[in-house]
């Protein structure tokens, strides 16, 4: 591969938000025919250059060239045309509008918007890079994977010449991950040049061209094309993401083994589906004290509702038991008190309460029950003391327990809400994605919490979409998928290639 | 009773009636369509019953009057979308903070400028529309009524086209639907639901001008009587869809001139019980079918990018 | 919508609390003087427009609504049925529901106080008389709101929309009703019976004001330290943050809803109660002082406190009260009110804005 001339280039940015540098002096080069891997972990800084590019925010100093003219971004409508089209991470369609309108919107408004033209044009477009995608489907009834099709072409229809997929896998199959790493080949292929934005190591090194290390706001480091050989890539890569090639191996010393038993025992839990929330149908499964039993599968396969199901926040068909106890009659409170705790990856708004100080959403799942309340009025003294000692015991940032809870950072609510769960007679703990969206230092303070709780005979349902947390750290994987449990394998040297054949259907 | 000429009255008094709540939820639907709960359109509608009022008694036209009106309410639309979109203010609060600011306003300009003379205008003329308007019951209820009329009706296709065949269409949706969407494309969320305010103002003022200039031929304080209100209603019961709104004004006119009818021919029922009908009637449809009214996903959420 | 009422500095300890509260409380009066002070100046230039003069139309608004003893008495009468509503609308939103039906409640609750008060009278004892009469107001009232509560908790249905139609639904069918069934006889224009002076709510003290005004603070204060101190409370104020952390935290969702409006309509309908049993001990046809819009604001300027809601329903009272004086006597209608508190209300909802945007500008 020559090295052309870049199309796009980052020189010296840097962008401040409150309290944090998000940018510091960042250097990057796109250029046609390539794709540029940004790799890095949460908090690293690329979704701020994802912003930057396009027209979200302006960065406070350094430039943005194109072609060598320094261009300033000045918003969404003047990113595209010059010619930037991006692919975000949370779906940017309208879902009560067809594939094709979505598709249209940024017209001059007076106009008669052009379906069947952009039909056409979708098609001819799609029929080149071995996509298929249907214009009159309103957005809102495809699956993931058709929506992000349609999120790619929308930036190619408009004429695009560089094109940003801001962590556009975290939503597919194994599968369709690797589609979408042909598709970039065959996009680069047709000259465009692709900024491909990932925390994935794997996929970085399987599909970029030239990657670049972003770390706690600053590059840390490139790997040109022809440096990028496979292991020795990784070795180097994980170098400059944690310091030392060994920094990866705390994290996946294997689990102790569970003791014998049946902690938890579900059986033929059941659930209709409900506005447009998958149905679960017979899922049974049991843990054993000690065991982490991980769930893994594509967003949106059921494991929310599962989750929900156990927790008691849904009435579900079927059993649910804990330690031989019946609890399918509970709600919420009983299931809690008889020692079955559920974490949400909903930390702010369905977790706690942004507006309430830090002592109230520590209780936020006893309100009335004593010693916080007395005869239904509130102990503020005895809700503060106990709000301390948990403050303490999870050690979370705070100024002070009557600070809303909002006003935290993403991993100080997060040891909220488990200085909340994990308070003393948990039996069974049910996470979900537990370090979705934490930075490294505190998704691996989470993974050895989640170890350490196995290891006190708590049985633990762990529920992600991160196939390598699951192998980190889970004793068996069972697999869901459409509502159901597709399979639950042990993990072993072949539990990858079993998971990902049950995650699209086939049996393992 | 049930005579031609009784059933004619009935139906000319219905749309009649229908007219400023047809307005008033072509309006508001606009707002809701692109994600602003406009409860500030009673507000909007009383200053364009006042403006019409005012302009056409001064200038003797009753189409400057209608020009005033529509003024009038999009200067209070302007007044909620600068407060709500533009600095995002909890838009029930300013909403309702400028119905009683204008009804207050609208009153006391009144009690200074009219209140000794009662100045009235005159009927407002009717347009026969040829042919049409000689079928036999429906042609002198439906077809010989002001202009403005004709004006209003037209406006239900007229926004349906908008809705379904412009590129605007699409944004308003997009706006209310999924603001973030509609930004990233390009289009400035901002200016697209400030528009939508302004031209629910528009209508509201004209639907205001016509009850005072064509309705009552007089301003009286208080003249709007909630007509705002039943567009908000008729405007999330419609759907986003302009001919329910339509169908909507039309069963409450039908109600209301029934009231009128019925004082008319003497019968011993207080009004009251004949208003409570189109109540009643939504408040069964609601029962009936009223599961999950599907309003658009940002209604109310005044939009912040890089906020989710 | 800032429903959380516990200070920032609640968790500091000794002097510094001291400091912080007493320049918090310096700030907040501060942020609700400013506004109203520049609202005051916005409608008297308004008033000069019109020719009038500001500063003699507010001086005797004050000196007949505050100053006078017959207008101070007037005024703290008026604060009953507002104070019984305020307390009625804290209660909604700050669970987060928009109660906008608490005329069509108001009205029900007023004309089943009206229609048992006169009945039962000379049946059973005076106080008895008063009791049933409000109790019935306030069931009728949450009779009202069933309908749009199990709408709203069990089919997601926008309470907006149904407590809107059902309180056009209420005026009317309190108006028919009047007409109808409970018109008194002996009357040429349609009103309901009356209950003599004597039997309705005792006075206070030697003056006229109705101890309606008594019933109006103790449902304030009682609301204020239910929402802020209770179990039940900090329940609704988790419904109000939102559906998701109710479910997540284990609340009966729905069941709290049909508390909330049941609770909301009990209060807008004893309001409508007290207000015939203390002051007009009849309803005539067509009645409705439309308390409800006028209220909104109100228990918004308060920000949804109740002791603030005490103060700000005070003003209003005797903005309304002097007003009334002020009509007969400058020529000012009494819509002016309106005005005012319309205008007090955009101004502060600005001056929050901007003070909000000046921390984070600091942060």
């Amino acid at each position: 591969m020559t090295t052309t001339a870049p199309i796009l280039a980052l020189k010296g940015i840097t962008k401040r938000f409150p309290g944090v540098l998000a940018n510091d002096r960042i250097d990057l080069a796109l250029r046609p025919g390539e794709v540029h891997v940004l790799l890095g972990e949460n908090g690293a800084g690329k979704s701020t250059i994802v912003a930057m590019l396009s027209g979200l925010i302006q960065p406070d100093s350094g430039r943005i060239e194109i072609e060598g003219r320094p261009v300033t971004i000045r918003s969404p409508r003047h990113a595209l045309s010059l010619g930037i089209g991006t692919v975000f991470q949370h779906s940017m369609l309208v879902p009560s509008l067809t594939v094709a309108e979505n598709l249209l919107l940024g017209a001059p408004w007076w106009r008669r918007p052009a379906r069947r033209e952009m039909a056409a044009r979708l098609g001819e477009i799609a029929a080149g890079l071995g996509m298929a995608v249907r214009p009159e489907m309103r957005a809102g009834d495809l699956s993931l994977g058709e929506q992000q099709q349609a999120e790619i072409l929308r930036a190619l229809v408009r004429g695009g010449r560089v094109l940003i997929l801001d962590e556009s896998t975290s939503m597919l199959t194994p599968d369709g991950i690797a589609e979408l790493g042909a598709l970039m080949r065959r996009m680069a292929g047709q000259g465009l040049a692709i900024l491909f934005i990932t925390h994935k190591l794997g996929e970085a090194v399987s599909f970029g061209d030239r990657i670049s290390v972003l770390k706690l706001g600053r590059k840390v480091g490139e790997i040109p094309p022809e440096r990028i050989r496979g292991e020795e890539t990784v070795g180097e890569v994980l170098e400059m993401m944690f310091g030392a090639r060994t920094a990866g191996a705390a994290d996946t010393a294997p689990p102790a083994p569970p003791r014998p038993g049946r902690r938890l025992v579900v059986e033929g839990l059941s659930l209709p589906a409900r506005d447009g929330a998958p149905a679960l149908e017979g899922i049974s499964f049991d843990v054993a004290p000690g065991e982490i039993l991980g769930i893994a599968g594509i967003d949106g396969n059921g494991q929310r509702e599962l989750a929900e199901a156990l927790a008691g926040q849904r009435r579900a068909g079927g059993r649910v038991l804990v330690d031989g106890r019946d609890l399918s009659a509970q709600g919420v409170g009983g299931r809690r008190r008889a020692g079955l705790r559920y974490l949400t990856d909903d930390r702010l708004g369905e977790g706690t309460v942004g507006a309430f100080p830090v002592s109230l959403n520590l209780v936020l799942k006893e309100v009335g029950a004593p010693p916080f309340w007395r005869a239904g009025l509130e102990r503020r003294a005895v809700i503060d003391a106990h709000a301390r000692d948990r403050v303490r015991a999870f050690d979370v940032r705070t100024p002070g327990v009557a600070t809303p809870v909002g006003r935290l950072s993403g991993g100080n609510i997060q040891k909220v809400i488990l200085a909340r769960e994990l308070v003393p007679g948990a039996r069974v703990v049910v996470f979900s994605k537990p370090t979705y969206g934490l930075d490294l230092a505190n998704a691996r303070a989470t993974h050895q919490r989640i170890r350490d709780l196995a290891a006190q005979g708590i049985a633990v349902v762990l529920i992600s979409t991160d196939l390598e947390e699951l192998l980190a750290l889970s004793h068996r994987i069972a697999v869901m998928s459409g509502g159901r449990i597709a399979g639950i394998v042990a993990n072993d040297a072949e539990a990858r290639a079993r998971i990902g054949r049950l995650m699209v259907g086939v049996a393992a | 009773m049930l005579t031609e000429a009784f059933l004619a009255a009935l139906l000319y008094g219905a749309v009649t009636a229908a007219v400023p709540l047809l307005l008033a939820g072509l309006g508001e639907q606009m707002s809701e369509k692109a994600g602003v709960l406009n409860i500030g359109i009673e507000g909007m509608m009383i200053a364009g019953a006042f403006a019409g009022f005012f302009v056409a008694y001064h200038s003797g036209s009753l189409w400057a009057g209608f020009g005033g009106g529509i003024l009038a309410g999009m200067a209070v639309a302007l007044v909620m979308a600068l407060l709500c979109v533009g600095l995002g203010l909890n838009q029930i609060v300013i909403g309702i903070g400028l119905t009683l600011g204008f009804e207050g306003l609208t009153a006391l300009m009144h009690h200074f400028l009219f209140s000794r003379t009662y100045p009235r205008l005159p009927a407002a003329e009717a347009l026969a529309i040829p042919l049409l308007d000689r079928i036999p019951v429906l042609g002198g209820a439906l077809f010989n009524h002001p202009p403005v009329v004709y004006l209003a009706v037209l406006a239900v296709p007229g926004m349906a086209f908008l809705y379904r065949r412009t590129q605007l269409g699409l944004n308003l949706q997009a706006a209310g639907d999924r603001p973030a969407a509609l930004d990233v494309a390009g289009v400035d969320v901002t200016a697209t639901r400030f528009a939508a305010v302004l031209t629910t103002g528009a209508f509201a003022g004209l639907g205001g001008a016509y009850l005072a200039c064509v309705g009552a031929g007089i301003f009286v304080p208080f003249v709007t009587n909630g007509a705002g209100f039943m567009g908000i209603v008729l405007a999330m019961l419609a759907r986003g869809r302009p001919v329910w709104v339509l169908a909507g004004a039309m069963l409450f006119g039908i109600c209301l001139a029934l009231t009128t009818a019925a004082q008319v021919a003497g019968v011993n029922l207080p009004t009251d019980v004949i208003q409570m009908l189109p109540f009643l009637a939504v408040m069964v449809m609601l029962v009936l079918f009223g599961r999950r009214a599907s309003l658009p996903a940002a209604l109310g959420i005044p939009y912040e990018r890089g906020a989710r | 919508m800032n429903t959380d009422a516990r200070a920032d500095g609640a968790g500091a300890t000794g002097q510094g609390a001291v400091a912080a509260a007493a320049l918090g409380a310096l700030r907040a009066g501060l942020m609700a003087a400013v506004p109203i002070l520049l609202a005051l100046l916005l409608a008297g230039l308004l008033l000069m427009a019109f020719g009038k003069d500001p500063l003699a139309y507010y001086g005797y608004v004050v000196r007949r609504g505050l100053l006078s003893p017959s207008g101070l008495e007037q005024t703290l009468t008026r604060m009953a049925p507002l104070l019984l509503i305020a307390a009625g609308l804290i209660v909604a939103f700050r669970a987060g529901i928009w109660n906008l039906g608490i005329d069509g409640q108001f009205m029900l609750g007023a004309l089943a106080a009206a229609a048992s008060g006169p009945a039962l009278s000379g049946v059973i004892p005076g106080w008895a008389v008063l009791t049933v009469a409000a109790g019935l107001g306030a069931l009728a009232a949450m009779a009202w709101s069933v309908l749009p509560a199990l709408l709203r908790a069990f089919q997601g249905v926008n309470e907006i929309i149904t407590t809107l139609m059902m309180s056009f639904l209420g005026l009317s069918l309190a108006n028919a009703l009047v007409k109808l069934v409970f018109r008194d006889p002996a009357t040429t224009v349609p009103q309901t019976r009356t209950l003599p002076v004597d039997e309705r709510l005792p006075r206070l003290f030697e003056t006229t004001v109705s101890s309606g005004l008594v019933i109006g603070l103790v449902a304030v204060v009682a609301v204020h330290l239910m929402m802020t101190r209770t179990a039940f409370g900090l329940r609704l104020r988790i419904v109000g943050a939102g559906p998701r952390a109710a479910v997540h935290a284990g609340l009966d969702l729905p069941w709290l809803t049909v508390a909330v409006f049941a609770l909301s309509a009990a209060l807008a309908g004893l309001a409508g109660a007290v207000d015939v049993l203390g002051v007009y001990g009849n309803i005539r046809a067509d009645w409705n002082p439309g308390f409800g819009l006028v209220v909104i604001p109100v228990v918004f300027l308060a920000r949804l406190n109740g002791f603030a809601a005490i103060g700000f329903v005070f003003l209003f009272s005797m903005l309304s009260i002097g007003g009334e004086s002020a009509a007969r006597r400058l020529g000012v209608p009494t819509v002016f009110t309106l005005v005012l508190v319309a205008i007090v209300l955009i101004v502060l909802a600005v001056a929050e804005w901007l003070d909000q945007r000046a921390r984070a500008r600091r942060a």
